[in-house]
């Protein structure tokens, strides 16, 4: 089974990475673009079978060490 | 007086922090991020660098290291414990201090001497006085400390804000974007200080000041 973990900051919670990337996309011409936000991805591939055990496991990890919740916000999905 | 630094692969600025404890009068030894204990010893300092270089976040992977159960232990106990740039990123990750250090808001690594003020005297601050105003280097790119609206807030309320970034000669002050110019800050218990800028790099010859050696003189002599 594999579980796909979105690492993203959370709202009001500068971006200067963000900010650099919106930038040069304007640079490049691509007007419209509101705003962007940098965040991971982290792939995990999991033993076992049963998808709500292996949430549970997932959210575990992200709250001991995939996320930062202070700053940071995560989604879990299982591709 | 015995100080234990706590080295993780990639730590780097040991070498400066055992010579700035030792020209205060402590006597060093080391601990390994492997070690499931540390040595005896009265103070316990966690020096910067980039350990396992940065990844995931800065400090992530070294504050789940087994050693860090055993700092958190003395943490605990009270035995007074002092976090540099990539050390008080990992104190922070272990959940010894509150808040995060986010890239520095103008994305750049920032390496130059700042003007630290102490805002409070405390069990870590040697023999500086509140209010006196330190020369010290600062060599980070994730130095922005983030506190939301209440934990600011709280921490003001507590007293907790140990060391703030001052304006220099030049007007130049907080170099990273820190919430409230913060550089320094204290845990609940007095026992747990973590601070961006290195006051290691301003003990002695060829650096560029030596306002932090009573900082030492004055942390060692108090656990003499």
């Amino acid at each position: 089974m594999k579980a796909r973990v979105h690492v993203t900051l959370k709202d009001g919670v500068l971006d200067p990475q963000g900010k650099a990337i919106h930038r040069a996309l304007e640079t490049l011409g691509f007007a419209g673009v509101r705003d962007a936000r940098q965040g991971k991805v982290i792939d995990l591939e999991l033993d076992g079978a049963d998808e709500s055990d292996a949430r549970q496991q997932v959210d575990r990890m992200c709250r001991q060490l995939l996320a930062n919740t202070v700053i940071e916000d995560y989604t879990i999905e299982f591709v | 007086m015995k100080a234990a630094l706590v080295l993780f692969p990639g730590t780097n600025r040991e070498t400066d922090m055992a010579d700035a404890l030792r020209r205060a009068g402590a006597d060093v030894v080391t601990a390994w991020h492997r070690d499931p204990e540390l040595p005896a010893a009265d103070l316990v300092v966690l020096p910067g660098g980039f350990s396992h270089g940065d990844y995931l976040r800065c400090g992530a992977m070294a504050a789940r290291a087994p050693v860090m159960a055993a700092v958190v232990r003395s943490a605990e106990r009270g035995v007074p414990v002092l976090g540099v740039c990539n050390g008080f990123q990992i104190l922070i990750e272990a959940g010894l201090l509150p808040g995060a250090l986010l890239k520095n808001a103008g994305l750049q690594f920032v390496c130059r001497t700042v003007h630290l003020r102490l805002e409070r005297r405390c069990r870590l601050s040697g023999h500086l006085e509140a209010g006196d105003i330190i020369r010290v280097p600062v060599a980070h790119g994730d130095g922005n400390y983030f506190a939301d609206r209440d934990l600011a807030a709280r921490l003001e309320d507590e007293d907790r804000v140990v060391f703030r970034y001052v304006p220099d000669g030049r007007g130049d002050g907080n170099p990273n974007g820190s919430t409230g110019d913060i550089a320094g800050i204290i845990n609940q218990a007095g026992n747990v200080l973590g601070m961006m800028p290195h006051p290691e790099d301003a003990t002695g010859p060829r650096q560029q000041s030596r306002d932090a050696l009573p900082f030492f003189e004055g942390i060692v002599d108090s656990l003499s």
